[in-house]
């Protein structure tokens, strides 16, 4: 903007055409520039986004096993997925049930952890540390960890419950408990979320406390009033990412029900053939689309299944910032 | 307009899911057609996958069969790779890459490769080498062909049968193994030492899921029969609901919660710690392939195999079992059709080598006069199941263009069952059904209901 303001005061007020061709010449170069810049960037995402997006709707239209040319099908996926598809509430009731329960623990979990540390005087670069380092794990190996540790039979958590006389509960093995346990994985593991927390916290201007501690404002008080409206764009990114990648969880769903169940099972005999163990109680919906897709040989399907958690995934996003506008203050931000 | 505002970027990552599909390229059509001439002068290179763990014990005796086939064949090199599983394969074929020859584990993806000429058509090499499919018994020519066209050759068979522990069998005063599921159910309790949630030996678990337990390993001793015609017969043949009863009961009778804490502290299947090797499960139903490993993880376990027991009225049946095996074929797109086929006809036909194979992997010989040659040096345990493989009863299940979702689909229906969550069989055995049949349309027609 400052570029035309300054172009303005410069330019007399009839410019003659030579003028003109100059300064789009000129404006081109910038453009050019710009665009030299942004190359990099531009091919990435048209290859590694923008194609497989639009490619993933078309596909969604087909019948397409993978092996031979798509074929046009018209709206068939669209009503396999609303209609015959029994697979699919369960799978949505799975990963809303990780939506509504384990997201908000997980960011609770985490805001909490940050503000002890914050009013921790002794070893707080230890307790930092500790936090956080359950992220650097990698989310196969915490999964196979999580299961070991659960394991109702030989687990360690079992086997100390029962020195005390308790009966520990199936973990992974129970359908009641599989995504509990997977909570308890996913609370385990929110150090980055947790240290975005801590330096949103430390941000928050001391003088706002002072001035409200002269006001007599107790801690409660300070909480609600200062420090959740000055961090609440810090929540609401917790809250969208935490829900993003509650839709799109796969991972330690793959792992936990494969390693838990053991055994074979199936037809092929391998071990994806387990995929929701217990009772289906961790088929998530990016669970069922991969299994739709690549075991099942319905990648037209499982196109329309992922085209579902785009449109889904925005409209939960859209509706979250939406709403966000009452709660979430923006310190000194120009709307 | 702050596009690092947490908003915008919200939005960007909630466009990623769109990823998960990415670089799902075109396919083509179906390749086949006429056999290639090979020629024994031209020196060849040709590439063979197989899902075979590099550097363990399977992939050696593999490979040594190879090498004969290299030293028949001087102009032929074989390049072998292994650790390849099929998705590797399937992805491979859709960039255009695929291997000249490719071995995979999972006859149930027969029909997605026969059908979709992923695997070419092999009728035109087997018309001109005269080879006699009539060697492989009928469950074998089953799972290696979809719809009429074989686009596989079948490289060994797994059988399942009943393994049962002579020292435990012993100690309760019993000398055979059951024949009858009724007789199976007075075992498993018999030798069933401790309770509740204290359980030390389980005389037989029967929960589908449970290591070898898988429901197309049931369905030949039950005589269940998956389709009839185009339809999942989960409901419509009264074997399934007979078997999910008899299965119920006897988990009922350790009791669900029980049998799943036992289970979960069982120990890997395929390691040294496997419940059956350790002695904490009497009998077990099993491929052949635990001779193996009880020969090389547990030597001194005393212990017998048998076909697994039938139901009481229908004991003529006594023998039958499951059978599947390993397919072998030629992706489309390989440049070394008539070199590849020769390594398949020699790997998959030819006795001495059929039978070197069989000996190195201990897996039942495909061919008839293989699983009859005086070479094979597989052990008294054995013998059943070459017995079961030659039964006229024994079954395999029917490769599907949805690969195993039926099956899949009836094992998650048999889970929820196994735990008391079903309260009509019949009606749950309808809609899983219903499922199957949805499935396969979906897969095969793409015109969905």
């Amino acid at each position: 903007m400052s570029t035309a303001v300054a172009g303005a005061i410069e330019a007399p007020a009839t410019p003659t055409p030579e003028r003109r061709r100059a300064r789009r010449k000129a404006a081109w170069r910038r453009r050019r520039f710009v665009l030299l810049l942004m190359s990099p960037w531009l091919v990435g995402f048209t290859i590694f986004f923008g194609y497989p997006l639009i490619y993933s709707v078309y596909l969604s239209f087909t019948h397409y096993d993978l092996l031979s040319a798509p074929r046009w099908v018209g709206l068939a996926n669209y009503r396999f997925l609303f209609g015959a598809d029994q697979q699919v509430w369960p799978a949505v009731y799975n990963t809303l049930w990780m939506i509504v329960i384990a997201v908000p623990l997980q960011v609770l979990f985490a805001f909490s952890i940050a503000v002890m540390i914050t009013r921790a005087r002794l070893g707080v670069g230890f307790f930092r540390t500790v936090f956080y380092l359950p992220t650097m794990a990698p989310a196969v190996a915490a999964t196979l960890g999580f299961v070991f540790l659960l394991n109702p039979a030989t687990g360690p958590v079992n086997t100390i419950l029962e020195a005390l006389g308790i009966q520990g509960p199936l973990w992974f093995q129970s359908p009641s408990l599989s995504k509990p346990s997977l909570t308890l994985l996913g609370i385990w593991g929110v150090g980055n979320t947790m240290i975005i927390f801590l330096a949103a916290l430390l941000d928050v201007p001391k003088h706002l406390y002072e001035s409200a501690e002269l006001d007599g404002a107790a801690w409660w008080q300070r909480m609600r009033w200062v420090t959740l409206p000055t961090i609440s764009p810090v929540i609401l990114f917790a809250v969208v990412i935490g829900v993003i990648e509650g839709l799109q969880y796969f991972t330690e769903g793959y792992v936990a029900s494969t390693v838990a169940a053991g055994g074979a099972g199936g037809g092929a005999g391998d071990a994806a053939n387990n995929l929701g163990y217990p009772q289906d109680s961790t088929l998530f919906y990016p669970l069922l689309l991969y299994q739709q897709g690549f075991r099942y040989f319905s990648m037209g399907y499982a196109s329309a299944m992922a085209v579902m958690l785009l449109v889904v995934s925005l409209a939960v996003t859209v509706i979250i910032l939406r709403r966000s506008d009452r709660f979430v203050h923006y310190a000194g931000a120009v709307r | 307009m702050n596009w690092m505002r947490p908003r915008y970027l919200a939005i960007a990552i909630a466009l990623i899911p769109a990823l998960a599909l990415g670089a799902c390229g075109g396919g083509g059509d179906n390749g086949g057609g006429e056999a290639q001439k090979f020629d024994p002068n031209k020196e060849v290179t040709i590439t063979v996958w197989s899902g075979f763990t590099p550097g363990e014990r399977e992939i050696g005796a593999f490979d040594s069969v190879i090498k004969d086939f290299e030293k028949l064949h001087p102009n032929v090199h074989v390049n072998s790779v292994a650790g390849i599983n099929d998705d590797k394969i399937v992805a491979a074929i859709r960039a255009g890459n695929a291997p000249d020859v490719a071995l995979s584990f999972s006859s149930d993806n027969t029909g997605a490769f026969c059908s979709s000429g992923a695997w070419i058509d092999l009728q035109p090499y087997i018309d001109r080498d005269q080879v006699d499919i009539n060697e492989f018994p009928q469950a074998v020519r089953s799972y290696t062909e979809y719809n009429g066209t074989r686009c596989a050759m079948p490289l060994l068979a797994d059988v399942y049968g009943l393994y049962y522990n002579n020292d435990l069998f012993k100690q309760d005063g019993l000398t055979e193994p059951p024949k009858t599921i009724s007789q199976l159910d007075a075992y498993a309790k018999k030798l069933t030492q401790g309770s509740g949630d204290s359980l030390d030996v389980v005389g037989f678990d029967p929960t589908i899921g449970f290591y070898e337990n898988a429901a197309a390993h049931y369905a030949p001793p039950w005589d269940a029969q998956w389709f009839d015609g185009d339809n999942a017969a989960f409901a419509s043949d009264p074997a399934w609901a007979d078997m999910l009863t008899w299965d119920k009961n006897l988990i009922d009778w350790y009791g669900y919660d029980s049998l799943t804490r036992w289970e979960a502290g069982a120990g890997e299947e395929f390691s040294a710690s496997n419940a059956f090797e350790t002695g904490k499960v009497a009998m077990i139903m099993d491929g052949e392939y635990r001779t193996a490993f009880i020969k090389d993880e547990h030597p001194e376990l005393n212990y017998g195999t048998a076909p697994m027991p039938v139901p009481d009225d229908q004991q003529d049946r006594y023998g039958a079992g499951y059978i599947t095996g390993s397919i072998m074929g030629i992706p489309k797109g390989s440049s070394n059709e008539a070199a590849a086929w020769e390594l398949i006809k020699y790997m998959t036909t030819d006795t001495g080598a059929l039978v070197k194979l069989a000996n190195g992997l201990a897996n039942v010989p495909t061919t008839a006069a293989s699983a009859k040659s005086p070479d094979l040096t597989l052990g008294p345990e054995f013998e059943p199941f070459l017995d079961i493989f030659n039964s006229p009863n024994s079954e395999t299940n029917p490769p599907k263009a949805s690969g195993a979702a039926y099956q899949e689909i009836f094992e998650s229906f048999a889970s929820k069952w196994q735990a008391g969550r079903v309260d009509d069989l019949q009606a749950g055995l309808e809609a899983a059904a219903n499922q199957a049949d949805a499935q396969e349309q979906n897969a095969s027609g793409g015109q969905a209901p």
